[in-house]
């Protein structure tokens, strides 16, 4: 119920958070909702010596069109996102998925950023940003860079990010008029997905279907060479490593996968 | 490390560790007690309270976190007991609490919900409450207190699905009214 | 004008409402110091050795206990139980459940508690762990080798079952069935504190539902006088029976507190409640039912084997109650059952709203749909037809139990009336015939139970004061029902004071030294006849001193806004002035010397994606007649409490273990609690049969939701999957069960 100690700092720049990050490493944790960090530092999972506030920089806090892109800050949460106007027209698939993310305190506080950091299978909107395609935008010591999102979550719970670095901003490409859809399938509304299929422009990505928020590629290809919603909703669990635990078995999760991305693929046709 | 706070409207100050969660700031150190704790999960929202007017889980913020920020707790919402807020007054209305332990979590996730959504809708109402508990209740009254608090009429909402029981065709026993009005 | 049947406002509200309640770990006590418990991580293991020394030595650590420091003798928990099975207050040489106290810490700060507990170190060495309740019974791995047996207790447990019962019966169905496992889960966890004072008394504050039970227990195994110790009852943050009885951890904190010449006080977190705070359901059932193909049921057993977890406790006398109420509302020639209670490498089973009697109901109710499938009848109609008749009571049944009164027809005809029972199966036709991915399923329950069966008698004072207040005193513990408004009621319906003057106490055993608390729907029948008794006789005693004084014939006397009046004049004195002259109070005892048996019956509706498995409950009519209703504000809550936790029961809940016996949903974020968009608005018909047993006529509607929208929800899912072949489906009806019972079924 109580974190281990540890000593904190808020820094009041973006740079000076890098500074902190490239200082401590290993021994720091970034807190931005902190609705992922402070439920397993309260467990005592994880306890770092020095906790980085950087829930407040209002520079990591927007969303707003650059040229063919929506460029939203790492800072901005999910109840921003669920709000937006801008995201609304642009990519409703990202506004609709942070609806749907634990409950409206918590959408208060989670962010993009810390989200997709946080890299959890279960979560809801690294697979949106998978399917939505784009990048992430990371900045360290060494500069800035964009990692492609099919680059970007290499594990369970891993991804590029340097120790040193941060996540600055996401970049998804403007979809406003293409079909879209999202499925989650829980057993409480509060509940983690059990299997959640996130579909935008024909592409596909699947939650908790293994280590990673993962593309159904085989469904997108089907699609791609003109097959019927059907029959390419039914490859949409290949090449997946589902978890199995109290809520699902491996193969009900690929059953809900098929029966979940030919549901969405239906309404994103519509 | 200092803490200043405002909560309540008033200005708070203190010496705090890092790790002191906004949940305890509240409760221990400035002995606000309404806001309670039920679980250590984030799940059960019973330490629900409005931050800078939204609704958070004051058990998974730190004080530290909240440093400048405006805090609204049940005895700043409703502090008096005679003259209770329109949300608190519609949770009494329609016997939307029992043993009261989710109560100001449950309200204060209520003033949140429908500050976003002045007139919601019986799911919007559920589906706006996922993050709160409670197990006396069952729900059905504390739906019906927010719905009511939002100016709708409870019985009216969605066909009729909240409408209290009816007391048609029962026999008063001896002593007993059939219900309605004291 | 009457007040009893009408809808107040709780009096407790504007206070809940505004400061919030005030709960135990909301007390103010001044240098208490808080107790952190270090618990076993093993289901089963011999304690090698324990390390405090790190602790001792921890930043505001003021004292760390072990066992070895303990000089209590162990308590057996539940008289009944076996008594080799018997728990210690801190774990001496074996663990046998995970959760169970090792070692305590004391601390000036509370955050100082878990990072010296921490530093704890505790050498287990393994032992084999036992956990399914068959495995138990063979006895292979015992949890107290002394007892030589893991059978704590039983009823009839050892009696052999009549190889004919079932002879003459054209079909008979049998079936295994789980009543799986709760946690009860109330908002507030378990919490106490202790201060001893100077003249050698403890208080003892503790989140209970019977403080004057705790009290004795607590005296009992601290070995000191009763009269010592002084329990309070701040208020409760909810209890559905885990909170009856003391719990060692109390006792503990008041050892502590002597031990260390300070206040000590203990609140648990969520993570230590799901597996320290008793738990409930936890049974296996065999269920034979047999009959004809008309219809009628001649025979039915029903064998159980109870989990009581590692150690004994309420739950081991339990299933005496799922026994009584085996037959239920059914009139069956011939009735059997037994029950065998095992402990299992868990935590110990007690009492979970229902409390045996939704253990029965369920299997029965399963029973007479699995009956009902065999013989292709309407599962209503299988059931109208073995209904005991109103001119029948009072009877007493096939199972023991003294049934008073009831109309179990007319409830189900009111409630398949209400929901629109042959419009909803046609829908259900066509939607088959279609083979929509949305199905619809109606389940039916009709249901009976004991309430009031524990303790008969109650107490209550009624004072009024000088100043025209009035104090009433209850033996009976409110933790959200609401007493404080009823109460003031039956006394204002007698004293014609207004409620808002009436101040209802309980829980202090300085104030009440005589009470059995809130459990098992007791209160009103016991405790608030109690209430209206003495306001009743009080209301004689001012009439008689108000004769005397006014000079008027008791006769001419009537009770008016506070006052004694002379009817159809002003000669009057009030309440208060009386109250001046000389203290006016009565105490009083009601026996109501039986329990009663509220009734019912409820539909649920289901909507199944079949192709999913998700299931959910659209729609729930429900009938829980409980007599005359004193507040329907309060009845119509109880009865959406109770359905709710039905409900869950049915489809989302599960308290599970895995094989080497860690709890696997030990949290709010794992257990299957429900939030409100899990569930319906509930429609509730009123019924109101009353009871000869008492003179209000009002039996205990605390616990009735729970007992009927269980099997009516569990009954609704199933059967819209009957056309797909399925027959069963075991408690929770998750969707991964759903799912796999239809695949099973292909």
């Amino acid at each position: 119920m109580i974190p281990v100690g540890f000593t904190y700092e808020r820094p009041e720049t973006l740079d000076a958070a890098l500074a902190l990050l490239a200082e401590h490493g290993d021994d720091a944790k970034v807190l931005a909702g902190g609705h992922s960090l402070l439920p397993v530092m309260k467990l005592r999972l994880a306890a770092p010596e020095l906790v980085i506030d950087i829930g407040r920089l209002g520079e990591l806090r927007y969303t707003r069109v650059d040229g063919d892109e929506l460029a939203i800050g790492a800072g901005t949460r999910h109840h921003d996102l669920a709000t937006s106007d801008v995201v609304e027209a642009e990519a409703p698939l990202l506004g609709a998925v942070a609806r749907t993310v634990g409950d409206p305190q918590v959408r208060h506080r989670g962010t993009l950023g810390g989200s997709l950091a946080h890299a959890d299978p279960a979560s809801d909107l690294p697979a949106a940003v998978l399917a939505l395609g784009g990048a992430i935008v990371l900045r360290g010591p060494r500069g800035e860079r964009k990692v492609p999102v099919e680059e970007f979550f290499t594990g369970l719970f891993s991804t590029a990010l340097e120790p040193d670095e941060l996540v600055v901003e996401i970049r998804v490409p403007r979809t406003g008029s293409a079909g879209w859809a999202y499925e989650k399938f829980t057993r409480r509304a509060n509940d983690w997905a059990i299997v959640a299929v996130a579909v935008v422009d024909g592409r596909v990505g699947l939650v908790n279907m293994g280590s990673t928020a993962l593309r159904a590629s085989a469904t997108e290809a089907a699609l791609a060479s003109g097959a019927s919603i059907p029959d390419a909703a039914a490859l949409a669990d290949q090449d997946t490593d589902p978890p199995g635990d109290l809520a699902a078995t491996p193969a009900y999760r690929r059953h809900l996968a098929r029966v979940l991305t030919r549901r969405a693929l239906t309404t994103a046709a519509h | 490390m200092k803490v200043e706070i405002t909560v309540n409207g008033a200005s708070t100050s203190a010496d705090v560790e890092p790790r002191l969660l906004l949940a305890h700031y509240l409760r221990d150190v400035l002995g606000l007690k309404a806001t309670n704790i039920g679980c250590d999960t984030t799940s059960c929202g019973a330490c629900t309270v409005l931050l800078d007017g939204e609704s958070v889980k004051s058990c998974t913020l730190l004080a530290a976190q909240v440093d400048g920020g405006e805090v609204t707790t049940l005895e700043g919402l409703s502090p008096d007991g005679a003259d209770l807020h329109p949300v608190a007054a519609a949770f009494r209305t329609e016997h939307g609490l029992q043993c009261g332990f989710c109560t100001p979590g449950m309200v204060m996730a209520a003033v949140g919900l429908l500050s976003e959504n002045p007139k919601p809708t019986e799911r919007e109402v559920r589906e706006g409450l996922e993050g709160n508990l409670c197990r006396c209740t069952g729900y059905h009254n504390i739906v019906r207190a927010v719905i009511a608090a939002s100016g709708q009429d409870p019985d009216e909402v969605q066909g009729g699905t909240l409408r209290r029981a009816s007391t048609e065709g029962v026999e008063a026993a001896p002593g007993f009214s059939t219900g309605d009005g004291a | 004008m009457s007040i009893m049947g009408t809808r107040v406002v709780r009096v407790e509200d504007p206070a809940f409402l505004s400061r919030g309640a005030r709960y135990t770990d909301d007390l103010d006590l001044v240098g208490a110091l808080h107790l952190t418990l270090v618990r076993s991580p093993l289901a089963h293991a011999r304690i090698e050795a324990i390390d405090v020394g790190e602790a001792r030595s921890a930043p505001g650590v003021v004292g760390v206990f072990t066992g070895a420091d303990v000089d209590l003798a162990p308590a057996l928990l539940f008289g009944g139980a076996n008594d080799k099975m018997v728990r210690q207050f801190l774990a001496k040489d074996v663990v046998r459940f995970v959760g169970e106290p090792v070692a305590a810490v004391l601390t000036e700060e509370a955050y100082q508690g878990q990072d010296a507990a921490d530093l704890v170190e505790v050498d287990y060495d393994p032992l084999p762990v036992v956990i399914d309740l068959k495995a138990a019974a063979t006895d292979e791995v015992l949890l107290f080798p002394e007892a030589g047996t893991n059978t704590s207790n039983g009823f009839d447990h050892e009696k052999d079952l009549d190889p004919n019962l079932f002879d003459g019966c054209e079909v008979v169905v049998t079936r295994e069935l789980v009543n799986q496992r709760l946690a009860a889960s109330p908002l507030e966890t378990r919490a106490a504190a202790a201060e001893w004072g100077e003249d050698g008394r403890v208080t003892l504050w503790c989140s209970t539902q019977n403080a004057q039970d705790t009290r004795s227990e607590v005296a009992g195994w601290l070995g000191i006088d009763a009269a010592q110790l002084r329990v309070i009852t701040p208020d409760v943050g909810g209890g559905f029976g885990a909170k009856i009885g003391a719990d060692p951890e109390f006792a503990l904190v008041v050892w502590l507190a002597k031990q260390v010449g300070r206040p000590v006080r203990w609140t648990e977190t969520r993570s230590e409640n799901m597996t320290g705070m008793v738990q409930g359901r936890a049974q296996l059932q065999t269920v034979t039912i047999g009959g004809d193909r008309d219809g009628t049921v001649r025979a039915y057993r029903l064998d159980v084997l109870q989990d009581a977890g590692a150690y004994p406790r309420l739950g081991a006398v339990l299933p005496m109650f799922t026994r009584m109420m085996a037959p239920a509302v059914y009139d069956i020639e011939r009735v059997e059952s037994r029950a065998r209670v095992l402990v299992t490498n868990t935590t110990s089973v007690a009492a979970y709203r229902g409390a045996g009697r939704p253990e029965a109901t369920a299997a029965i109710e399963r029973a007479m749909d699995l009956f009902a499938a065999e013989i292709g009848m309407d599962p209503a109609e299988v059931r109208r037809r073995n209904l005991l008749k109103p001119d029948q009571f009072p009877l007493t049944t096939k199972g023991g139990a003294p049934y008073d009164s009831g109309e179990y027809e007319k409830a189900l005809d009111k409630v398949l009336d209400a929901v629109g029972y042959a419009d909803l199966r046609a829908e259900q036709a066509a939607r088959r015939e279609r083979g929509d991915t949305m199905q619809i399923g109606i389940g039916v329950s009709v249901f009976v139970e004991i309430t009031g069966g524990g303790a008969f008698k109650e107490s209550a004072a009624v004072e009024v004061h000088p100043d025209g207040t009035v104090t009433v005193l209850t033996g009976t513990s409110p933790h959200g029902q609401g007493h404080a408004t009823a109460w003031a009621m039956l006394a204002s319906e007698h004293l014609d004071i207004p409620v808002e003057k009436i101040t209802v106490k309980h829980g202090d055993t300085d104030l009440i030294p005589r009470g059995s608390g809130t459990m098992g729907s007791r209160s009103l029948q016991t405790g608030g006849v109690a209430v209206y008794q003495a306001a009743g006789e009080l209301v004689e005693v001012a009439k008689q001193r108000a004769a005397d004084l006014l000079e008027a014939n008791v006769d001419d006397l009537v009770v008016e806004r506070g006052a004694v009046v002379v009817r159809g004049t002003d000669t009057a004195v009030s309440l208060a002035d009386l109250a001046e002259r000389e203290k006016l109070r009565v105490d009083t005892r009601f026996d109501s010397g039986a329990p009663t048996f509220p009734f019912g019956a409820h539909v649920a509706v289901a909507l199944v994606d079949v192709e999913s498995g998700k299931a959910v409950i659209d729609k729930i009519v429900t009938i829980d007649d409980a007599g005359p209703v004193l507040n329907p504000l309060l009845a119509e809550g109880q009865r959406h409490g109770g359905i709710a936790q039905g409900i869950a029961q049915a489809l989302l809940e599960e308290v599970v273990y895995d094989e080497d016996g860690n709890p696997v949903t030990a949290t709010f974020a794992d257990y299957g609690i429900p939030s409100a968009a899990e569930l319906p608005s509930f429609t509730l018909l009123d019924m109101a049969t009353p009871t000869h047993l008492n003179p209000l006529g009002v039996k205990g509607i605390g616990e009735a939701g729970t007992i009927g929208a269980t099997p009516a929800a569990q009954s609704a899912v199933i059967d819209a999957l009957a056309h797909l072949g399925v027959r069963h489906i075991d408690m929770p009806l998750t969707p991964l069960r759903v799912w796999e019972a239809i695949e099973g079924a292909k």
